[in-house]
């Protein structure tokens, strides 16, 4: 069996299953706030929406979906093109750097998310 | 004249590969790619080129022809010319040993790795084991596979990680012994699946199938063994 450290679940099933959960989550999410969008909205009912505890767990999880989704997509990627078997064990290096970068990233995202969600 | 264009590498004289453009006298017929090469092959002995039954049952002539690969013996020349232009490229992603030959170690390591033959621990009946001819059916499509690695190496994902994917192929076969019903080996089969590389590199994007010269669909096998590895597991 082929191991990989730095995948999501370090099982190729449990990755695939989280992706496909998280996508559908994603789906929801940004069909709900496009339909909203698209219903038109000001300031002071967009806050309400807001304020309501349901939304920012939807949010949230949302949030978290999006974290969860881009690791798997973006460690497929790297293990595509940033590999020992086509730049030497330059390879290996770069991947980690930018896979720690992306996991950097998701996770400021999360956590300004959540300061913006219950913040305001 | 169809103008054909060759890739061309002889380890021991190149420094690198080259393409030789020849012009080859088809004789107003619609010959398959295989006779154009014998030709070619005719007035420049050199050229080296793997072939065997010249009538899609070996999968020795899998090649890449105008960017498709496919078996150059059943592939007429109607089919894959454009413009006149006939353009011959080994199978990519493989190492070239020569001209249109390719080592297909990397393809062959990777079908091995799927356990390709009968597993089955109860006692031997005394003559053979049956099955019916439903059981039978489940075999179709999967069977026919003549190992030409056309699919494999069209796979993206076999390109980047030849050491680590199966590959279409490879797991083709493995789905053809994890739905055989004389088959016992399924739950070991199945747990040396279970990484994130064997099966899961497989995106859905069906190269796999668009070139398949036995018309057989890789994709789906795949999607059963991914539903036979979800239904274990939870
Ligand atoms: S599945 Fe089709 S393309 Fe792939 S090796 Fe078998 S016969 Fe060739
Ligand atoms: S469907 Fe899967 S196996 Fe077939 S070419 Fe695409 S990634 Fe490769």
């Amino acid at each position: 069996m082929v191991t990989a450290v730095t995948s999501m679940g370090r099982s190729g099933l449990y990755d695939w299953l989280m992706q496909r959960i998280s996508a559908v989550v994603l789906l929801a999410y940004f069909v709900f706030v496009g339909l909203v969008l698209l219903g038109g909205v000001d300031y002071a009912s967009w806050k309400s929406l807001y304020s309501q505890t349901w939304m920012r767990i939807f949010s949230l999880m949302a949030l978290l979906s999006l974290g969860v989704h881009a690791w798997v997509g973006i460690w497929g990627v790297l293990t595509d093109y940033l590999t020992e078997r086509l730049m030497g064990k330059t390879g290996n290096v770069l991947r980690f750097v930018f896979q720690m970068a992306c996991g950097l990233t998701m996770f400021t995202y999360l956590v300004w998310g959540i300061q913006i969600l219950w913040g305001y | 004249m169809l103008q054909v264009s060759l890739y061309r590498y002889n380890p021991e004289t190149d420094q690198e590969p080259w393409m030789q453009d020849v012009e080859v006298d088809t004789g107003g017929k619609d010959l398959m790619v295989l006779d154009v090469l014998e030709l070619v092959k005719g007035k420049d002995p050199s050229m080296a080129f793997r072939r065997s039954c010249r009538e899609g049952v070996c999968g020795s002539d899998g090649l890449n022809m105008n960017g498709k690969n496919g078996l150059a013996c059943i592939t007429p020349l109607s089919e894959t010319v454009k413009n006149n232009k006939l353009v011959v490229r080994p199978l990519p992603g493989l190492p070239v040993v020569r001209d249109l030959v390719v080592d297909m170690t990397m393809f062959y390591t990777q079908y091995e790795k799927v356990q390709p033959y009968l597993q089955n621990n109860n006692p031997a009946p005394a003559i053979e084991r049956l099955q019916t001819p439903e059981e039978r059916e489940k075999l179709d499509g999967l069977y026919e596979c003549i190992l030409c690695a056309c699919c494999s190496t069209s796979c993206p994902s076999f390109w980047w990680n030849p050491d680590r994917f199966i590959g279409p192929a490879g797991l083709l076969q493995s789905y053809r012994f994890l739905a055989d019903s004389r088959d016992t080996a399924t739950e070991e089969r199945l747990s040396k699946l279970d990484d994130p590389f064997s099966v899961f590199r497989c995106h859905g994007i069906q190269n796999c199938v668009n070139v398949c010269p036995k018309g057989l669909n890789p994709t789906r096998a795949i999607g059963h063994i991914r539903n036979m590895l979800l239904s274990r597991a939870v």
